[in-house]
């Protein structure tokens, strides 16, 4: 594994040009354990499938809108433009926003996990809890080419924690890093 | 970098005859369909060649759908871990380590069973539905896959036993030292203190089975307004004293009925109550009818909820119960001290390696901005509801009594009530953390403590509302097997102390060597 070197509050995600080849995508490992710990960026392509996303999910709205406009009930624009007005904030601001909130900080027992802009949550998983690792890709993951890696644990709480947005070749790699713990800590 | 050694096996595919059963089992859910359209359509120009048509297309797209879904589904019997690989469009890779299969079972239904096909199901910790799945395999595949995963797992564990779970023990004694244990002069205190009214629901169900077989109108208002009616001239002969006296009897026999519920529940559930302490763990018996004998390995106790209620508090009396692993929960109730003074608990706790809490413990409490938030925040929709409410008054909508202005006083008094508990009870809200144990004590009328190990949490969790980011304070999270732990309001500093100690426990100890 490589050890980190960056000490700038964010390290660098890996570049996707590396997408390519699988063996070059590597665990930034971050050193120490604390709060003021930096936090990896997650794949730059996450924030372009946040997007996808919004624009997918705010369709029926402006269709809708559209229908309504159609009908004249109100004045001109009085429905397309707020509707529109907020879609655009949602396809442009809030995946960027989200974005920035997400992060995670591999160490070199445990992964910590931050997420969330009204709520934050920071979570930290101990290799030696980790029960099962998934990798899963929606259709539109792998079209961007990132995935999320999801480790599940014995307890109640948290029984699943979900790190999405890693560059796929990341997200495996991420695994592999994590199983070896595993193996390593059990013997 | 590790090499990855994923691919050094062969990944292989469950059996091709598997689709034979998604086959037929995909016809048996087109049963009803092509009943109901076969029904529907049986006068129409499209007729029966025209369902034909649509039930071969139905079937033909299933087994396409099944057969690219088998094609796609892999499972690799790694060096150090199984994985199975699956999705058509969207891709699931799940890798479950040899080190944490509790078990593997084969499972076989009817249908499955007559092409000599099996599920196999590989448990771990995790539990549930997140458990792998591998269907079907063929007998022999499945077999040997469970030979090769306990072959691993010996290899592994050669000295740890297999974790089994609560094992009803068999007739044999085992010798054990009582360590609690319930006379019947206990049970009997405890019965008066389980005082229930359920039994008057049980009555209502009853009556409205009798109204069902008996074909008495029990819901009928006539019938009772008749009843009331002809006992009521009864009642106003009696006079003001004979009312009240009546009343009084009344609520005498709400008491009696209510404390014999308890009572008969109690001794019922818990005649012969009995706790030992045996090589193999905790040995629990109890009932009167159906005797229940429990044993619950000591390593599998998570934590530990020392409880009390509103009244029996005040008279020193607590009960305690385990927090067992998540697949356990289900099962049966981990009451071990159902009804005990603190110095029986004590002894309880310690058997189970437990610490008990003490006042030398360093005691914290949430922050004090917390303490004002929640209040607020409580009285708050007290406050809105009194404004709605005057509102209302001031519209005149709320009027016709001449105690109308006076409305809104009463969610104003529930208000200063709520603010005034949430005030007080902060006091008693506190959590420790000592060396191996982490407390945390809430309630006002009837505390609840909870114990958890360090060492046995799964993870940490600090969770901020936006309130709490501008406030400093946050929630913390702990993942417990079996239960949950969270610790609200407490400064960001010492949620991140507490959450850093934690962990560090947690990280001396891997989850294979907890049991």
């Amino acid at each position: 594994m490589d050890e980190n070197d960056d000490a700038v509050a964010r390290t660098a995600a890996p570049a996707p040009e590396q997408d390519a080849v699988l063996a070059l995508a590597q665990t930034p490992v971050v050193d120490g354990h604390g709060d003021d710990q930096p936090l990896t960026e997650l794949h730059p392509n996450y924030k372009t499938a946040l997007r996808v996303q919004a624009i997918i999910a705010s369709i029926p709205f402006i269709v809708a809108a559209f229908v309504l406009e159609g009908q004249a009930i109100l004045p001109t624009a009085t429905i397309m433009v707020p509707v529109v007005l907020i879609a655009l904030a949602f396809i442009i601001r809030l995946p960027a926003r989200r974005f920035h909130a997400r992060g995670y900080a591999m160490s070199t027992d445990r992964l910590r996990v931050a997420r969330g802009i009204l709520f934050r949550r920071d979570t930290v998983v101990p290799f030696g809890r980790v029960q099962h690792i998934d990798v899963n890709q929606g259709p539109l993951d792998r079209f961007f080419g990132i995935a999320t890696l999801t480790l599940h644990t014995a307890g109640s709480h948290n029984a699943s924690v979900h790190l999405p947005g890693l560059g796929e070749p990341l997200a495996r790699d991420m695994r592999e890093e994590i199983r070896s713990h595993i193996k390593r800590e059990a013997l | 970098m590790n090499q990855s050694l994923a691919h050094s096996a062969e990944p292989q595919r469950t059996a091709p005859i598997g689709l034979l059963v998604t086959a037929i089992t995909s016809i048996r859910q087109l049963v009803v369909p092509i009943l109901v359209g076969g029904f529907a359509l049986r006068d129409s120009p499209i007729g029966f060649g025209g369902l034909l048509f649509l039930l071969v297309a139905v079937l033909a797209g299933n087994l396409v759908v099944a057969y690219l879904k088998w094609l796609r589904k892999t499972y690799t019997m790694g060096v150090e871990d199984i994985r199975v690989e699956s999705g058509i469009i969207s891709r699931a890779a799940r890798s479950v380590p040899y080190e944490r299969i509790q078990d593997v079972s084969l499972e076989q239904k009817l249908l499955p069973r007559l092409f000599g096909l099996v599920e196999v199901k590989f448990e771990t910790g995790a539990g549930g539905a997140d458990d792998l799945k591998l269907a079907y395999l063929t007998e022999d595949q499945g077999e040997a896959l469970r030979h090769l995963i306990r072959e691993r797992r010996e290899e592994e564990a050669a000295a740890t036993d297999s974790s089994e779970g609560e094992v009803v023990a068999s007739s044999q004694e085992e010798s054990g030292e009582i360590i609690f244990s319930m006379d019947t002069k206990r049970l009997a205190t405890f019965g008066f203190f389980e005082f229930s009214l359920a039994v008057f629901a049980v009555l209502g169900g009853l009556a409205q089975y009798a109204e069902t077989f008996i074909g008495m109108e029990v819901w009928d208002p006539d019938l009772w307004f008749g009843l009331v009616q002809s006992q009521q001239g009864a009642l106003e002969s009696l006079g003001f004293a004979g009312q009240v006296i009546s009343a009084i009897a009344g609520l005498i026999a709400l008491l009696v009925i209510g404390s014999a519920t308890g009572l008969i529940r109690t001794f019922l559930r818990d005649w012969g109550f009995v706790l030992e302490k045996t090589a193999r763990g905790f040995r629990r018996r109890r009932g009167l009818f159906t005797k229940t004998d429990v044993v619950m390995p000591t390593h599998r106790v998570q934590a530990l909820v020392l409880g009390t209620g509103w009244l029996r508090y005040r008279f020193g009396w607590h009960g305690l119960k385990f927090v067992s692993l998540a697949q356990d929960a289900g099962s049966s109730s981990h009451v071990v001290a159902p009804f005990a003074q603190l110095e029986e608990i004590d002894p309880v706790i310690r058997a189970a390696q437990f610490e008990p809490p003490s006042q030398s413990l360093d005691w914290h409490h949430a922050s004090r901005k917390y303490r004002f938030d929640s209040a607020v925040i409580e009285g708050g929709i007290f406050v809105l509801i009194a404004v709605v409410l005057a509102g209302l008054v001031g519209a005149e909508v709320i009027s016709g009594f001449d105690y109308a202005p006076l409305v809104p006083l009463a969610p104003l008094a529930a208000a200063a009530l709520f603010v005034a508990a949430n005030l007080y009870a902060w006091q008693f809200h506190r959590h420790a953390l000592s060396a191996t144990q982490i407390f945390a004590r809430k309630g006002l009328l009837s505390p609840v403590t909870r114990i958890a190990a360090r060492v046995k949490l799964h993870s940490v969790e600090i969770v901020q509302g936006p309130i709490a980011r501008r406030r400093g304070y946050a929630t913390l999270h702990l993942g417990l097997a079996g239960g949950g732990f969270s610790i609200p309001g407490l400064p960001l500093g010492r949620a991140r102390e507490l959450k850093l100690a934690i962990l560090d426990s947690i990280a001396t100890r891997d989850f294979s060597q907890l049991k």
